[in-house]
């Protein structure tokens, strides 16, 4: 096209208009990208957040009247049995879903990442698929799974070691623990198991090679190459199934039928929580257990960080 | 030697093999029992001796199921767009960008992931309220329309994209969301397809925040309309079963269809390249 005196002229102004508004998009891109997320987080994260923590100072019945009442909710929590029980429940879930979970994860890992395994994709999805469900979904299955009698873990258990088909698994107090941290564990060994898997793959090959010219046996490879190499991942998966385990609601809640089970032995903090504030309307106190529950598994955190080492030597 | 190692190898090929037998016994006999009819749901056989389509039939004649599918597919894909949208592009800016402010929001949003959610649920609830969101679905997904997980997951995926590519967009007269929309989106498929299916399965799966916020049986998602089948169907294992099936079944497809990207997926955050 050819062209004509009248482009050659305009050509400069015009070119000048775009290139201000290009450079001035590109300046207010990313603030216009974040902020979303910003609008969002400050209406629905920040508020929330500055809100709970005056909320926890107030006794309300519902969502609309609160009444001031200083401490007393905090005072309330160190002589509220319900809540002591709660905290030790989950504490002992948290326990038990620690130190079975992590080393079975662990081991599964390390056989499905030798070479000589067969069907190693398949077992991994196999593994994995328990996590799919829910724990709601998962909760509704081992309802049924745990019923005395009939049920699967009866019959399986009865079969294997000749435990009492009329085992009352969740209406007995002392085996309901024992329940749930079974049913955890079948539905999060696998989940564990692909993040230990993940960091085997990325440790270095040539690490093994050179402690095998050294004359390390398989033991000390392990402890020499394998524990130094996948612990960032090892550390990440501890706090994150601590933080987890603390946060147990549904599970319970759906195996024990909507309710804490028999004396209270499936309460947990968040379900505690859910009573207080949803069942019986006090936000407030709601608020003041939630508070105690993120210090406290601030704390374990920070904890678990320290005693592991994860703080030293940046990443 | 050698036998020794044959040996132990055979033995560790059928451990495995057991393990993940009995680890995928529930979702079989889950599946079995879907097509019992009730006398046989709990006979010693595992496989049902005659199929029944008793339990579903029964499911969705009792209580309005395939309306509870609707819902459930409706809010978790709503989720997901919503989702995908906002985060990517946060996830776009912080790592594609310099800008004022960038520090302080990657700290603000390492510590929402530290604070568990519960937390917020009194407040959250009461503010919900005072919206009038209580018993809608914009209730249910405005709170969850950014996910803080999405932004670190696009942003660690984004990271890798060349700078020159952008530069060159850029020289060609590309707007900025054009560069997101038409370089960077199209790059990031691997990590699209899996924060969508993350994003799904914990939608699909969230419970407590439905239960408060959803008051009206017609809105129901599956968990909480399965939950309240629990109550009414004391007795009525199967149909409760053939309802779990039901619930799990689009997850479980939709895993089939996604696995590499969302094992990549899961395991981007953790373990650093």
């Amino acid at each position: 096209m050819a062209t004509r005196p009248t482009d050659i002229s305009l050509t400069p102004t015009r070119a000048a208009r775009t290139s201000r508004w290009f450079v001035l998009q590109y300046r207010m891109a990313p603030y216009l990208f974040v902020s979303p997320f910003l609008i969002l987080f400050f209406t629905f994260g920040a508020y929330p957040i500055v809100k709970s923590l005056i909320l926890a100072f107030y006794a309300t019945n519902g969502p609309k009247s609160a009444v001031f009442v200083g401490l007393q909710n905090f005072i309330f929590l160190f002589s509220d049995r319900d809540f002591h029980k709660a905290v030790w429940n989950t504490a002992v879930f948290a326990f038990w879903s620690v130190f079975l979970q992590l080393p079975l994860s662990l081991g599964l890992a390390l056989l499905l990442n030798s070479r000589w395994v067969r069907g190693r994709e398949l077992l991994r999805l196999a593994f994995f698929s328990p996590n799919l469900l829910g724990q709601v979904f998962v909760g509704v299955l081992f309802s049924v799974l745990f019923i005395p009698q009939y049920g699967l873990v009866n019959r399986f258990l009865h079969f294997i070691a000749g435990v009492p088909l009329d085992t009352k698994w969740l209406a007995n107090p002392n085996l309901v623990m024992p329940a749930l941290v079974l049913t955890s564990l079948w539905m999060y060994v696998g989940f564990n198991m692909i993040y230990f898997l993940a960091a085997l793959q990325a440790v270095d090959k040539d690490l093994y090679e050179a402690a095998t010219v050294d004359g390390a046996n398989a033991w000390h490879q392990f402890w020499a190459v394998t524990l130094p190499g996948i612990k960032p991942v090892a550390v990440f998966v501890l706090v994150m199934s601590t933080i987890g385990s603390f946060q147990l609601f549904e599970l319970p809640w759906i195996m024990l039928n909507n309710s804490a089970g028999p004396d209270q032995a499936g309460l947990t903090i968040v379900m505690y929580l859910y009573q207080t504030g949803f069942v019986t309307g006090d936000l407030g106190y709601a608020s003041t257990v939630g508070w105690t529950l993120a210090l406290g598994v601030l704390l374990i955190s920070l904890f678990q960080m320290r005693v592991t080492g994860a703080w030293k030597g940046g990443d | 030697m050698k036998t020794f190692h044959r040996i132990v190898r055979f033995v560790v090929n059928l451990f495995l093999l057991a393990f993940a037998a009995l680890t995928l016994t529930p979702m079989v006999w889950l599946l079995a029992a879907t097509l019992k009819s009730p006398d046989d749901l709990f006979s010693y056989t595992f496989f049902a001796p005659r199929i029944s389509t008793f339990n579903f039939r029964d499911l969705f004649s009792t209580v309005p199921f395939h309306r509870y599918m609707i819902n459930s597919i409706f809010v978790a894909s709503t989720m997901v767009i919503v989702q995908l949208f906002f985060s990517s592009l946060a996830g776009f800016a912080l790592a594609k960008y310099d800008f004022k402010g960038k520090k302080p929001i990657m700290i603000l949003m390492l510590s929402t992931m530290m604070l568990p959610s519960q937390v917020l649920m009194a407040p959250l609830y009461e503010l919900i309220y005072r919206m009038g969101l209580v018993d809608s679905y914009a209730g249910l997904v405005v709170p969850g329309a950014v996910s803080v997980f999405g932004i670190f997951l696009f942003r660690q995926s984004i990271l890798q994209v060349p700078d020159e590519l952008l530069h060159a967009a850029r020289i060609d007269g590309c707007s900025e969301f054009r560069i997101y929309w038409d370089i960077v989106m199209p790059v990031s498929r691997p990590m699209i397809g899996a924060f969508c299916l993350i994003s799904f399965m914990g939608t699909w799966n969230s419970f407590l925040w439905p239960q408060i916020i959803l008051h009206k049986a017609e809105r129901f998602t599956l968990p909480i309309a399965l939950n309240q089948l629990v109550g009414l169907y004391q007795q009525q294992y199967g149909t409760l079963m053939a309802g779990t099936f039901l619930s799990v079944l689009p997850v479980i497809i939709l895993f089939l269809l996604l696995q590499k990207e969302f094992i990549a997926g899961l395991t981007a955050g953790a373990v650093k390249g």
